[in-house]
């Protein structure tokens, strides 16, 4: 933090100030409050300035690691979430994939893709946010295009009820369901029992708003990227009924 | 500026103003100040625990420096300038809370830093730091944190015990036990609350009649 | 559902800022003693809510970009001056209302449900629109606790309350009844 430019102490006010604003006696003068409130205004503001470069070292590598997390958590389920994996951003823009530089311009899109450790492309992990029963359901799930299936998926925030909705990230099941979905031609929320297809996906029990709301997110989602993936990718679909990664 | 005023009379004065907060004249309970931050926050016991720290932070910082500045804070721009200190330090809590439990952060952030319009906080400023001394301002200031810290603790520790089995993430009751979900619900945070007041009416009801008796008794005599 | 209905249907019944997010209760508990009252406490806030709104995203486009640090302290200068002002227009215009409303019109500075809607418009990335049908949302689902508890507590005043329950108390476990009731509006703007 650079140096503070000492403020001019304060005449401390005697009990009858020595300088009677226009009010009369007693009252301290209109300029004497500015100052005042600007002194307290300065030393606030430079307080906040070291404590925010303070920090933010911290507070940016936190955020870093809690995205690095959830990246490896949906994209490699079965390894460990703090093993390190190269990660890189890609941006959307106009229909297909680009490498960000510099910061992104509002309402921008980012999606993250891994790479396995021969260096090649693995998936996507990207972040998905829509209405849900209660507010709204934020998600991050793992997107493979060559076989067209979504490989992972978690559940970032949400206000669902808890008991009921919640189980969206609870239920073992459910959330398992997500570990090869395929999405062609579109994901199909469907009653418990009933889901024996590739894209279908068997709603909670007691919960099925909210698991219809992160079917229907996944599948707005997916409309968004996945013409930009392959386009981008330059991966032609696998046969949509061929197994993706178990 | 004597600080102890009547140290043999079995407690400081300072002693008298921190202990005042914690039950007597505590902010939730008894004053009914605080209320979004003890109601939002308490769904479980960590959150309430967190922001009772939070909150303990701002207002010793604040009253500490508002006692201290307070021969040289104008009347007229007083409240503004304690809403300045007040929001330097919390926006100072919500950054080195960020830092250090970036998890904890990400649940009650936005309440860290409503810390700010807590009533408790202004009206401590206003009543007593800006008009005693730095000893009995800190004083007041950890009794009435601790009271409010008291109050979450109570209610966070209540609503979660219920509303989900645990205590700090710890599951204690068992797996028969059907949590009451609704106590982690907001209607849970309101029920409680009304619960707790009811109870220490009951008590304040009963010390009233019990010395309602005494003076009886006494008269009697 | 349109993006704008929901965010107004949201903040004023499905998350209500009283009786789901805890937003407001000072007032909520303090100034809703008659209808007349909190009725005219609610305008007051929802003209506040919308000056705030517009002046934070003005703030947050502009002058925030660089500086998130200030967020805090810009937000409740921007509240405490715009109430402030209400109160000086609301002195002049209708003295009677000024008196009626007393202290708590000072008060609405420390509402947490002003500063709570700066905050949420911000981290959920509202742009100057949306940030003003939530300001209105917020300010209607405010208006309607407040008036609602003041109406309960109104006809309650004349029902026989077990000594031990009456005042603070009773207004929780009204409060509780009313959260318990809104909640039922969660699935009412679903697509199911």
């Amino acid at each position: 933090m650079s140096e503070r430019p000492q403020p001019p102490s304060p005449q401390p006010p005697s009990p009858q100030p020595a300088s009677p604003g226009p009010m009369g006696a007693g009252e301290p003068s209109s300029l004497r409050l500015v100052f005042s409130l600007g002194i307290a205004g300065l030393l606030a503001g430079l307080l906040l300035v070291g404590v925010f470069l303070g920090t933010k070292p911290r507070i940016d590598q936190n955020r870093a690691e809690a995205l690095q997390r959830a990246i490896v958590r949906v994209l490699w389920p079965d390894g460990d979430p703090n093993e390190a994996h190269r990660i890189e951003s890609r941006v959307l823009r106009d229909g297909r994939l680009v490498t960000p530089e510099g910061p992104l311009a509002a309402g921008e899109r980012v999606a993250y893709l891994g790479f396995d450790a021969e260096g090649q492309p693995l998936g996507y992990a990207i972040p998905a946010a829509g209405k849900g029963f209660q507010d709204d359901i934020e998600l991050l799930y793992g997107f493979d295009a060559s076989s067209d299936r979504i490989v992972g998926f978690e559940v970032l925030a949400h206000r669902e009820t808890p008991g009921l909705g919640d189980k969206i990230e609870k239920d073992a099941a459910f959330v398992g369901r997500f570990r090869s979905l395929l999405v062609l031609p579109q994901i199909d929320a469907v009653r418990s029992g009933e889901g024996d297809q590739d894209f279908e996906v068997e709603c909670i029990t007691g919960a099925t708003i909210s698991s219809k709301a992160v079917v229907r997110i996944l599948n707005e989602s997916m409309q968004l990227w996945r013409p930009a993936i392959h386009e981008t990718s330059g991966v032609a679909s696998a046969n949509p009924s061929a197994p993706g990664r178990p | 500026m004597a600080n102890a005023i009547e140290p043999d009379e079995g407690r400081s004065r300072a002693a008298q103003e921190l202990l005042k907060g914690i039950w007597r004249e505590n902010p939730v309970f008894i004053a009914v100040l605080g209320l979004c931050p003890a109601m939002a926050v308490t769904n479980s016991l960590l959150n309430g625990i967190v922001m009772g720290l939070a909150t303990m932070f701002v207002l010793m910082g604040s009253s500490l420096l508002v006692s201290m500045l307070r021969g040289v804070i104008p009347k007229q721009v007083r409240i503004s300038v304690f809403i300045i200190i007040i929001a330097s330090f919390v926006t100072t809590v919500d950054f080195v809370l960020q830092a250090i439990a970036y998890e904890v952060h990400k649940e009650i952030g936005a309440f860290i830093a409503l810390i700010v319009v807590n009533c408790l906080i202004l009206g401590r400023q206003e009543a007593f730091a800006s008009k005693h001394p730095m000893k009995l301002a800190l004083a007041d200031a950890v009794g009435m944190s601790l009271g409010f810290a008291l109050a979450l603790t109570m209610i966070g520790g209540i609503r979660e015990i219920l509303g989900n089995g645990s205590l700090l993430g710890v599951p204690l009751l068992g797996d028969s036990f059907e949590p009451w979900v609704i106590m982690i619900l907001p209607p849970g945070g309101f029920l409680t609350l009304g619960l707790l007041l009811t109870i220490f009416a009951w008590f304040k009801a009963r010390a009233k009649a019990r010395a309602a008796l005494e003076t009886k008794e006494l008269s009697h005599v | 559902m349109s993006d704008l209905a929901w965010i107004f249907a949201s903040a004023c019944l499905v998350n209500n800022f009283t009786l789901s997010y805890f937003l407001g209760l000072c007032p909520f508990f303090g100034v809703t003693g008659r209808i007349e009252t909190a009725y005219r406490l609610g305008l007051a806030n929802i003209f506040v809510l919308v000056i705030t709104s517009l002046t934070a995203s003005f703030l947050e486009a502009y002058v925030l970009v660089d500086a998130p640090y200030l967020r805090l302290i810009s937000y409740i200068v921007v509240i405490a001056s715009t109430v402030q002002f209400v109160e000086m227009a609301i002195k002049k215009l209708s003295p009677a209302l000024f008196r009626a409303l007393g202290i708590f019109l000072p008060l609405i500075t420390t509402n947490c449900a002003i500063l709570g809607l700066a905050i949420f418009q911000q981290s959920r990335g509202y742009d100057l629109v949306q940030g003003l049908v939530y300001a209105l949302g917020a300010g209607a689902g405010l208006m309607l606790a407040l008036v609602i508890m003041a109406g309960l507590r109104e006809e309650s005043e004349l029902n026989d309350v077990p000594s031990l329950v009456r005042g603070t108390a009773m207004s929780f476990f009204i409060a509780a009844i009313l959260s318990m009731a809104f909640m039922g509006f969660a699935g009412l703007f679903s697509e199911a």
